[in-house]
């Protein structure tokens, strides 16, 4: 018998108001810092400059220079001071730039952010958010590329985000910023104009709660983040086809929802799991292994799993479309493995 | 009997020193019983800076501190019934046995938590000093850390950010000439003051076997961060009497008439002693009195130790997520 499950299905939108990605992102951080003085911004050119995303825009302006930080190149150094703040009773916001230089504030969110909690038994608390980019195709080689959630969701005390609508990112980052655990938020560059609906009225999304974007029948297809746009299109192409899949997105790589992974699986009978992070001790590699103990028993398939290559992503365009996973493979794998019986 | 304001605080201030001298003896001697899991870094010479550092601070003012953290946190209002317990990994400890020697935190005293990476703490010290700032409180954070914390970059980077943003923070840098098992002229390049002299950080150079003398840095340090006129540093000049840790007992890497030349001219309980009883602040009963007394503290606080509980299994994966 599958567990009733917990996760939530795609809101019906009342009020089809469309904006994009980094507006949601913008208007979660602005309605936040409204609702609470706690909350500040620090990052690299977050104040006038709005990040090179433009993400930011606006916000230096209603809340000033004193809550929306412009930092030095000091990726360890404002993770830390944040930490810092927030352990004296802030509520920080984080801006790195790129995922990828998450690896120079390491030491201050694994062994310090993350650890505060525990090895005080309890008594200091690091509500912190740190925001950040992932994803490939950007063009902009091995260095501004990397997907590197996995990192961060091998460490406990850590929450890990990675919201893939507007709708999602907006009521995800909130609900970020009010949780009283460090939480690292990444946002896929690719999708900052991607435009969704998101309703005018309050709401948050709780963090460890899945959603099915799409439902289906043949096969569960657990999408992340970038890879939820390339799994729905994919999902599309196949309905053609007359294969049903159903797209799962986790939302949060921890806290993780078990239960609706290994329900859509166990009701599918097979699945596979997409991430844009290394495909080698990745996030997939979690994900598959969650359903593949958990839906044993259903599977009539092996559980697969499509990540990004295990080489640095190179420049060139053709080069690394090669890298990550594309529409075009998802079909083709979901082809194959429901041909399986 | 002099009874003047002076002779009270210095007394105290030799009284906080000694209770971190007994209770560093105390756990070297559990660590040599086999009573104590795991291992401990010393603070045995460097008491003074302790103690100089947080009798100018108050209760609800920030310190962090380091793998070398007991005097630091007992000079900052710990008790040492709860810090022994923490070192046996007892539930009645500071951080219910889960933290040990390297990570004992007590908000309610200010303790923001040791670290066991050296220059860990920077740049949430920095960060409390930031919060103290948006709150709009009087509030001033200490940053503790030895001179091996200089090899690390983090520290540039927040004290840069500190003296930008005019934080109350004040980093103070114990060189006890040995980072970790080699001498720091092996591994710190120039004048180590001349490095927060380039951000615009004041640097007051102190004999950290002084208390007096640390406590008058520190007292202008903190002045001036509450003032809001921003960040200080302060170079102790200390000795570690013992190895880098409990386990470091042969120290092929300096001599015994070096440590021995320290302990007999730089002591810094002798030193401050000696200067009470030359002012005739103090008479030598009264130390061995005081000495008598805080043997009974630390015992009983071994003892409180030694016999509480260890955590129960269920709390390994408690405080994981608040």
């Amino acid at each position: 018998m599958s567990m009733p499950s917990a996760a939530a299905t795609p809101p019906a939108y009342s009020a089809a108001r469309e904006i994009t990605f980094a507006q949601a992102v913008r208007e979660a951080l602005a309605e936040e810092m409204r609702r609470d003085p706690r909350v500040f911004i620090i990052g690299e050119d977050v104040a006038e400059a709005g990040t090179p995303f433009k993400v930011l825009s606006g916000l230096v302006q209603e809340f000033g220079p004193q809550r929306v930080i412009d930092s030095p190149i000091s990726e360890a150094g404002i993770t830390g001071i944040a930490t810092g703040a927030a352990m004296a009773g802030m509520r920080p916001v984080v801006d790195i730039m790129f995922g990828d230089f998450i690896t120079l504030a390491m030491d201050q969110i694994a062994n310090q952010a993350a650890k505060v909690h525990y090895m005080s038994g309890g008594k200091l608390r690091v509500p912190l958010v740190v925001r950040t980019t992932l994803g490939a195709t950007r063009r902009s080689a091995a260095q501004h590329s990397q997907s590197l959630h996995a990192w961060v969701s091998h460490i406990p005390g850590l929450k890990v985000a990675l919201p893939s609508t507007p709708y999602d990112a907006k009521g995800l980052l909130k609900s970020a910023i009010r949780d009283d655990n460090p939480v690292v938020f990444f946002e896929d560059k690719m999708m900052y104009t991607l435009r969704g609906p998101v309703p005018e009225e309050e709401y948050t999304i709780p963090l460890g709660v899945a959603e099915v974007k799409r439902p289906g029948t043949d096969l569960t297809l657990v999408a992340t983040s970038s890879m939820v746009q390339v799994a729905m299109e994919a999902a599309e192409a196949l309905a053609a086809e007359g294969i049903s899949v159903e797209v799962v997105d986790p939302r949060t790589t921890v806290p993780l929802d078990r239960e609706t992974l290994i329900a859509s699986a166990r009701k599918t009978g097979r699945a596979l799991v997409l991430d844009e992070g290394y495909e080698q001790y990745g996030v997939t590699a979690e994900l598959a292994s969650v359903i593949a103990e958990g839906a044993f028993y259903h599977l009539e398939a092996p559980v697969r799993r499509m990540g990004a290559m295990h080489v640095p992503i190179p420049f060139s365009p053709v080069l690394e479309d090669l890298t990550v996973p594309t529409v075009e493979r998802v079909v083709a794998a979901v082809r194959e493995l429901v041909a399986r019986t | 009997m002099p009874g003047s304001a002076e002779a009270a605080q210095w007394l105290q201030a030799y009284r906080e020193m000694l209770a971190i001298r007994i209770f560093e003896e105390r756990v070297h001697d559990l660590y040599r019983r086999g009573k104590m899991p795991g291992l401990a870094h010393l603070y045995i010479g460097q008491e003074a800076v302790a103690v100089g550092v947080c009798r100018a601070l108050r209760p609800d003012d920030y310190i962090t501190s380091t793998h070398r953290g007991h005097g630091h946190c007992l000079a900052k209002g710990a008790a040492p019934d709860r810090m022994f317990a923490e070192l046996l990994g007892k539930a009645a400890g500071y951080c219910r046995g889960k933290g040990g020697s390297m990570h004992i935190a007590d908000p309610d005293s200010g303790n923001l938590g040791a670290n066991a990476i050296v220059a860990g703490s920077t740049g949430i010290a920095t960060g409390a000093a930031l919060a103290a700032k948006m709150r709009g409180t009087d509030q001033v954070a200490v940053c503790f850390f030895g001179e091996g914390a200089l090899g690390q970059g983090i520290l540039y980077e927040v004290m840069n950010m500190a003296a930008l943003w005019r934080l109350p923070v004040i980093y103070v840098c114990e060189n006890n000439l040995y980072t970790e098992y080699t001498h720091y002229s092996e591994t710190t390049a120039g004048e180590v003051g001349a490095r927060p002299a380039a951000f615009g950080i004041p640097v007051h150079e102190v004999d950290g076997q002084d208390v007096r003398a640390v406590y008058a840095a520190a007292s202008a340090a903190v002045q001036r961060a509450r003032r809001g006129d921003g960040p200080s540093f302060l170079l102790c000049h200390t000795y570690r009497y013992l190895g880098h840790h409990v386990g470091d007992v042969d120290r092929s890497y300096r001599s015994r008439e070096e440590e021995e030349r320290w302990r007999r001219e730089r002591d810094p309980l002798q030193l401050l002693s000696a200067w009470l009883t030359a002012q005739g602040l103090a008479e030598p009963a009264v130390f061995e009195r005081m000495g008598e007394e805080v043997r009974r503290e630390v015992e009983a606080g071994v003892a409180f130790a030694l016999d509480a509980p260890y955590p129960e299994a269920e709390e390994v994966a408690r405080h994981v997520y608040a």
